[in-house]
């Protein structure tokens, strides 16, 4: 509302050349305004509503209040059960996709014969479709005729059934997401390419090891890679979907062990057609992803290093 | 690495050999890293090759075979026979080739706007297309199924490319950022030369703008044939789904033959490898621009 006085008089102000500019770019730029009010806007205004509402998509949408929120919080084991499937995956996936997707690009960022090869393979799991990883996975992982038991089974280990036992389907899906972890670390390597040598040079010649110019040095200027990868892979892991369909199963597996929370919504939107509660649902998360992913930004000037900062500082 | 022999005095010469032989076992220590790790990461791929030429009884085997005794290449031929594998690549290839038709005609455009053209509200409206890239998803998804089954276009391939025509925000700003470094005096000579502003569009800054379009090509690619929620949600009918939704009804159908399955897996991991060699260079530059975003 504040906008439009200050927008009419700027238009006003504008000669008539600059208002033919104008309208071009308005022009420009309207397929993805109409998208933006058709596709976006609109429905997440829509859904706020619903939220309201009790509504199976046919007839009308009924008035319910608070109700669907009330009965979210204090009667759903299921919600409860998706939102503790969600969060402990993300406190074991999260820090070992930073861990391991930056030693692998330390791996990657080898100045040895062949690396390129070694990069692509490294890559390559990222690049296989969604469906088609969570399904070699499954298979992978079946407890009899699968490659992981044989292998344990080789060491003398016995393999536990995976996807069958409940206490296994997240650590499958842990595994089944690292896999593809190649694609964090190809963006780590590229932070680590843009750390100046002469950093590396200034430790060597004070004598410093190995491990100091990593804890030092690389670490450090990756911060703001590492943050940057761990806003995206917090929004990343609450709509996780296609592997914990395939692999644990619509209904989220043995004991609903592998209930995330999209496959939750969905099975309340699109399997029970409750539009209404699984728009609350919705909903709540969004709220959930905004308040953590602002957690997040605010406590990166604690930790995250911006060498562009400092020397304007200077 | 010759030099070595040069040296002229014996004790220099086995201090440096001793130096050389440190610097080859770091090398090969290196190396064997390097080597198990690439075994590690490409072993599901492997086995899902291997999987692919095993006739049915070696699939279930026990102790299982790594390495198939005889390859049953029917298997890939069987796969078109079981289900519609076939229809399955052709409707996936048809939603892939319309949402790169409507994501590079917006994506053209709007970032031609927000990056060339002066109008009120740019910067506003600029910022509002970023926010959009922080507004999970998920939430719009329940919503929008209520406008397109309103519309009647459930069970239609229209939800999953109408929306492409109108530019995703992540394509928008990676081709605006790439046309905001072209220099603007190749406009200004262009506009003195005579030519219109669709003109300067489409004859200067489209054609300067290829290895930006050449990602949205890519991504818009390698989103449209992993999709899965999506075509779970919209399509009903089997002839229509794409091989995503194939693969896992394909799954869920009955016992599962896991030697077809993963021959279905390959074929649809084929096409996303292809284009990651073809386009690696390009590729890996795209994600370093998404990297420094940050």
């Amino acid at each position: 509302m504040l906008r439009q006085p200050s927008f009419i008089r700027s238009w006003r102000e504008l000669s008539s050349s600059r208002r033919r500019e104008a309208v071009a770019g308005y022009l420009f730029i309207s397929p993805w305004l109409i998208g933006f009010i058709v596709f976006f806007a609109g429905p997440i205004l829509a859904s706020f509503f619903l939220s309201f509402t009790r509504w199976n998509i046919v007839g009308d949408p009924v008035w319910v209040g608070l109700d669907n929120f009330r009965t979210i919080f204090t009667n759903d084991p299921r919600f409860i059960k998706a939102v503790q499937v969600t969060l402990t995956y993300s406190i074991f996936y999260l820090p070992l996709e930073v861990i391991l997707g930056i030693a692998l690009a330390l791996l990657m960022n080898r100045k040895v014969r062949g690396i390129g090869i070694f990069r692509t393979l490294y890559y390559m799991p990222s690049v296989v479709p969604q469906v088609a990883a969570a399904l070699v996975w499954v298979w992978m992982l079946n407890a009899r005729y699968g490659a992981i038991n044989t292998l344990l089974g080789q060491v003398g280990v016995d393999g536990p059934n995976w996807l069958s036992n409940p206490g296994y389907v997240l650590p499958s899906l842990t595994m089944i997401a690292l896999w593809g972890v190649g694609g964090s670390a190809i963006i780590y390597l590229a932070g680590l390419q843009n750390i100046p040598d002469v950093m590396y040079e200034a430790a060597t010649v004070d004598g410093a090891n190995p491990w100091q110019k990593l804890w030092y040095i690389t670490l450090p200027l990756l911060t703001p890679t590492i943050f940057f990868k761990l806003v995206l892979g917090l929004i990343g892991v609450f709509q996780t979907f296609t592997p914990a369909y395939i692999a644990a199963g619509e209904t989220g597996g043995p004991l609903q062990s592998g209930l995330f929370y999209m496959l939750y919504v969905y099975n309340r939107g699109f399997v029970s057609m409750r539009m209404g509660y699984a728009s609350a649902l919705a909903w709540i998360l969004t709220v959930f992803i905004l308040i953590i992913t602002v957690v997040v930004l605010r406590s990166s000037r604690y930790w995250v290093h911006y060498e562009a900062d400092r020397s304007r500082n200077r | 690495m010759s030099e070595i022999s040069t040296y002229p005095q014996e004790s220099k010469r086995r201090l440096s050999l001793t130096a050389r032989q440190a610097d080859w076992i770091e090398k090969i220590l290196w190396y064997a890293v390097l080597i198990s790790v690439a075994a590690l990461l490409i072993l599901p791929l492997y086995w899902m090759l291997a999987t692919s030429l095993k006739t049915p009884r070696s699939t279930f085997m026990l102790p299982p075979e790594w390495i198939p005794s005889t390859l049953e290449w029917r298997n890939f031929t069987q796969v078109f026979e079981e289900v519609p594998f076939g229809r399955f690549l052709l409707n996936t290839l048809l939603l892939v080739v319309l949402n790169i038709i409507g994501e590079l005609f917006a994506v053209t455009l709007v970032a031609y706007g927000f990056a060339r053209l002066r109008f009120p509200g740019r910067s506003f409206l600029f910022l509002v297309m970023l926010s959009t890239l922080m507004i999970p998803y998920h939430v719009t998804l329940v919503p929008r199924f209520i406008l397109f089954s309103k519309l009647g276009w459930v069970d239609t391939y229209l939800p999953l490319f109408v929306p492409a025509f109108t530019g995703s925000s992540f394509l928008i700003f990676l081709v605006r950022q790439y046309m905001m470094s072209i220099p603007l005096e190749l406009d200004e000579a262009a506009y003195i030369d005579g030519a219109s502003r669709f003109g300067v569009f489409w004859r200067i800054i489209v054609p300067l703008s290829k290895p930006a379009l050449v990602l949205v090509v890519v991504f818009t690619f390698v989103g449209v044939w992993n999709d899965f929620l999506q075509p779970l949600i919209y399509l009903n009918d089997p002839q229509k789904f794409t091989v995503s939704l194939g693969l896992s009804f394909f799954q869920g159908a009955r016992e599962t033959n896991w030697n077809l399955l993963m021959a279905g897996s390959l074929m649809a991991t084929i096409p996303p490898l292809l284009l990651f060699f073809f386009a690696q260079r390009q590729l890996i530059g795209g994600i370093a621009i998404e990297g420094l975003k940050g």
